[in-house]
């Protein structure tokens, strides 16, 4: 009985043109593209430069910002209110305004001040721009005064900052990415699916005809579940391997305890699709109640934004998210190499998150009739 | 034994009373109609006796079955059609009829025999989805896929509504077919010409059923004589039969209006009076009642009772 159940299943999704469709469309969307589309990276910087000075190391300065890949000179000024002008034109980003007597301070050792404005609209780019900026600065700084420092009787003290990034030494933007994006993926099409499902069927009218047959409650429910399982299990292996074959991004931590915390929380999701389809008398219903969550569970999920940075009242709701939980668990693995032992908290979250999802869509399955 | 009883049934949705206190019987073997327009209670009655709803009082039985406690059981002995096409649409004929068969724990080769009369003629198309059949072979596949597990019992929820003419006519032939198979089935339907050929009808209106019996007796008790009315003006003609102080009754039925007389009127002064009202054409003359006047009149006279 089960068997031809789930083969029923298994027809009617892959006769459904766009049902079918999606579940390839949407893997190759998630892990091969969004990786790009979520960088956050700043690059192409458009840097306007206001030189008082035109000595050769205020030449030398404008060169070496100007060879970072991160920024591309757009402008030079005379004065620094031109710059300005030619910021809120949008022809550059940042002015970087280099005084005069440059060089001369620089040469006796003073304390030089060199301007960075940055235009904020769009701070990730400002900030981020502003703050690459300064690095080129000391640097460069720090290699005047070692040209310095090899004259002898000048020994200055040069303080040097090594930041060493663990765990993702480059700060490769994807490898932060992928992990999260694999959790949106299993989330969209896992709760998509069964949401659409039970509901399409009371849609149908064909749930009449299930209820007035002797099949067990139980198992009807199993075949709508079991094929979202085995879809989403699937697409997490999808996903790994595009996230390898094309970002070069693999789990440092064992691929078993991925699959454990896969299948628990795609236990969670679909139960919580099944719950939305239980209230839903309609597919456009059932879909306006599920992006409504899905959108709020992804902002706060900590994928785009640190949860520790958000409101200490936001940070008590988002430990009823269950995007968190999983989203953490998946990077800590991927990034981290962290064993089941560690992510004990995070695995009984997604117990509890399991049972009272599954529990909550069988009794509301009895309630909607 | 009676296949079906209900007894003291009321159920209703927030204010509106959708069965009120209702008791019947249906023998077994028996083709028993229910007759009533849109908004009854037709539906609800079948979906409490298909036990996928819970009636807010009174109990009911289904083939010895109580529909609550011995849920199960009922579900193994009836068949259920609703009044929307409710198959897989994204299933061809043969799947649907498959996995029917399968759900309830048989197979199509165990009671081809049942069903073997009405699949023939959607067999040509079993590989085409059900979706893409034409309203007949819809109601047939359907009627097919109720009886694949060989009910005691079948609940036709307005089978024909949306059904042309020919394929109307052709359903009611497989249901008296079925019935010599010794099928008990209970059909709700609008149309009133459906009726006769039913064993019994109840005729059903705001959750109750105004009158019981066979078709025959329900149109032999008919207490009036009905006459047909025609003119060359059928338009203005309902007005002035109205204006008619001895018209007990009138309505348009198909190409005439159906009559009652009450007390002084007959026949001969009404035809001399419609002339004087400038009718040309006029015809006047006595028809057997048909089961949509016994509607008619009984509905009429709950009416006046409110």
């Amino acid at each position: 009985m089960l068997s031809y159940l789930l083969e029923k299943e298994f027809k009617q999704i892959f006769r459904n043109t766009f049902l079918s469709k999606l579940l390839i469309v949407m893997p190759v969307m998630f892990i091969i593209i969004f990786p790009y589309v979520t960088n956050q990276e700043v690059r192409d910087v458009k840097v306007g430069v206001v030189d008082h000075d035109h000595s050769p190391l205020s030449r030398r300065l404008v060169e070496k910002v100007g060879a970072s890949p991160y920024f591309r000179l757009s402008d030079v000024s005379a004065t620094y209110p031109g710059a300005l002008d030619a910021v809120a034109e949008g022809e550059s980003d940042l002015v970087l305004a280099v005084p005069r007597g440059f060089e001369h301070d620089l040469v006796r050792g003073e304390v030089v001040e060199v301007l960075v404005a940055a235009n904020s609209v769009n701070g990730t780019r400002g900030t981020l721009g502003a703050q690459y900026l300064s690095t080129i600065l000391s640097d460069y700084s720090g290699e005047l005064r070692e040209a310095a420092g090899a004259v002898p009787g000048a020994v200055l003290p040069v303080f040097r900052t090594e930041t060493g990034f663990r765990f993702n030494p480059t700060l490769d933007y994807k490898v932060f990415m992928v992990p999260g994006l694999l959790v949106m993926l299993l989330t969209v099409l896992c709760c998509a699916f069964t949401a659409l499902n039970i509901v399409g069927e009371k849609e149908a009218g064909t749930i009449e005809q299930i209820n007035v047959s002797p099949v067990p409650r139980a198992l009807f429910i199993l075949a709508k579940l079991l094929p979202n399982w085995i879809i989403g299990l699937l697409a997490l292996v999808f996903g790994m391997l595009a996230a390898w074959l094309v970002h070069g991004v693999t789990p440092t931590g064992s691929l078993g305890t991925i699959l454990l915390f896969a299948v628990l929380y795609v236990c969670v999701v679909s139960a919580a699709g099944m719950v939305v389809s239980n209230y839903s008398n309609t597919m456009q219903q059932a879909m306006f109640v599920m992006f409504f969550f899905l959108i709020i569970f992804m902002i706060t999920c900590g994928l785009f934004t640190p949860i520790k940075s958000m409101p200490d009242w936001m940070q008590w709701c988002v430990s009823v998210n269950p995007l968190k939980y999983f989203v953490q668990a998946l990077r800590l693995i991927y990034l981290k190499g962290s064993g089941f032992a560690e992510l004990l908290p995070e695995f009984a979250w997604l117990c509890g998150f399991a049972v009272v999802f599954n529990v909550w869509a069988v009794w509301s399955y009895k309630k909607s009739l | 034994m009676a296949a079906v009883s209900a007894t003291h049934l009321s159920k209703s949705y927030g204010k509106v009373q959708a069965l009120q206190d209702l008791s019947f019987t249906v023998e077994a073997g028996e083709l028993y109609g229910i007759i009533g327009p849109d908004g009854a209670g037709k539906t609800t009655l079948f979906r409490i006796l298909t036990s996928l709803l819970l009636a807010d009082s009174g109990t009911a039985e289904v083939a010895g079955h109580d529909v609550v406690k011995d849920y199960r059981a009922v579900r193994n002995v009836i068949g259920y059609m609703p009044g929307k096409f409710s198959l897989y649409q994204d299933l061809t004929v043969e799947e649907n009829l498959h996995f029917f068969a399968t759900v309830f724990n048989t197979t199509i080769e165990e009671n081809y025999h049942l069903i073997a009369d009405i699949y023939k003629q959607i067999e040509p198309f079993r590989k085409r989805l059900a979706g893409k059949l034409s309203g007949g072979m819809k109601q047939k596949l359907a009627l097919s896929c109720a009886l694949i597990h060989k009910p005691e019992v079948l609940f036709l929820d307005e089978p024909t509504t949306g059904v042309d003419p020919v394929s109307r006519k052709e359903f009611w032939n497989m249901l008296l077919k079925l019935k010599r198979q010794g099928i008990t089935i209970v059909v709700s339907t609008p149309y009133m010409d459906e009726a006769t050929l039913c064993d019994r009808v109840a005729l059903m209106q705001h959750g109750k059923f105004l009158g019981v019996d066979t078709p025959k007796h329900l149109m032999e008790q008919y207490p009036e004589t009905l006459w047909a009315v025609r003119s060359d003006g059928m338009h203005r003609l309902l007005g002035d039969l109205k204006a008619y102080p001895h018209v007990r009754s009138s309505f348009s039925f198909g190409a005439a209006y159906h009559v009652t007389l009450g007390g002084e009127g007959n026949p001969e002064e009404l035809k001399a009076y419609l002339e004087t009202r400038g009718h040309t054409g006029v015809e006047v003359y006595a028809i057997p009642p048909s089961v949509e006047d016994c509607f008619m009149l009984l509905s009429k006279n709950t009416g006046d009772e409110r």
